[in-house]
């Protein structure tokens, strides 16, 4: 197997998260996308820590990552709450009042 | 080609396929359904790479529990179930060159970089245990730092979201 497939594999899910990141309105799938990045850069440090034999930080830097996600996803569940609560809208265009 | 290639070849492109799903469906609920299918990709493509256990790290904490959270911020926030054109904001184009432009640029430094560096077979197989032994031995002042910062997410995400 080719190192670079990997790679250009994570590559089109990074891209296509920071797409749906830049678009979408609502902040679940804001988050979603954030998730998709997430994953893509896992899916790289695994790929090379299978390419170095026997170096394992690879996949414990990956394991690191997927606590973080976690920590992430429920802090930012919590702030899209709050943001419907006092917007009653999800929509992150609404959250506009600190803009200048 | 051989049968790990096929294999990659058939998971990526479902991969690939649910992930512009993920950003370009009009029905919030198949966004997430579609999120499932790129998420059990990312895990196969651990199996394909020999590390079997993050693989069901993946499974158990993405798809068992990071989706539940999804579906239930989905429901919480009232989301139009049902399709809905207004999804996405006027900066389709713009968003589009710009990840255009990041692809473009990071594949051909991939490219050029790792044009023909393969992946050689295991001379051993990496068992959990050796997993284990790594972060307990050379990470474990990471990995306390980790379970802290999972301690203060849970209580910064109860005091966020609790009525007051």
């Amino acid at each position: 197997m080719a190192l670079n497939q990997f790679l250009l594999l994570s590559l089109f899910l990074f891209c296509t998260g920071v797409y749906g990141a830049l678009v979408r309105r609502s902040g679940v799938l804001v988050l979603m996308s954030i998730e998709l990045m997430l994953n893509a850069a896992n899916l790289n440090l695994v790929a090379f820590s299978a390419f170095y034999k026997g170096e394992l930080s690879g996949q414990v830097f990956a394991l690191f990552v997927i606590a973080i996600a976690a920590a992430e996803v429920g802090v930012g569940l919590a702030i899209v709450l709050l943001l419907y609560r006092n917007l009653s809208s999800a929509d992150l265009d609404r959250a506009d009042s600190m803009k200048g | 080609m051989g049968p790990e290639n096929v294999a990659f070849a058939v998971i990526a492109a479902s991969m690939v396929f649910s992930a512009i799903r993920v950003v370009t469906t009009r029905n919030i609920v198949h966004a997430a359904l579609y999120l499932v299918i790129v998420l059990a990709g990312i895990a196969a493509q651990y199996i394909l790479l020999a590390s079997e256990f993050l693989a069901w790290v993946q499974v158990l904490i993405y798809i068992g529990a990071v989706l539940v959270l999804f579906l239930f911020g989905i429901m919480l926030t009232k989301a139009p179930m049902r399709g809905d054109n207004d999804l996405d904001n006027d900066q389709r184009w713009p968003a589009a060159i710009a990840s255009l432009f990041l692809a473009g640029v990071l594949g051909t430094i991939l490219v050029d970089g790792y044009g023909d560096v393969e992946i050689a077979e295991p001379e051993q197989i990496v068992r959990t245990g050796d997993l284990g032994r790594t972060i307990f031995h050379d990470w474990v002042i990471p990995f306390e730092v980790v379970s802290m910062l999972l301690l203060g997410a849970l209580i910064g995400a109860i005091v966020i979201a609790r009525r007051d």
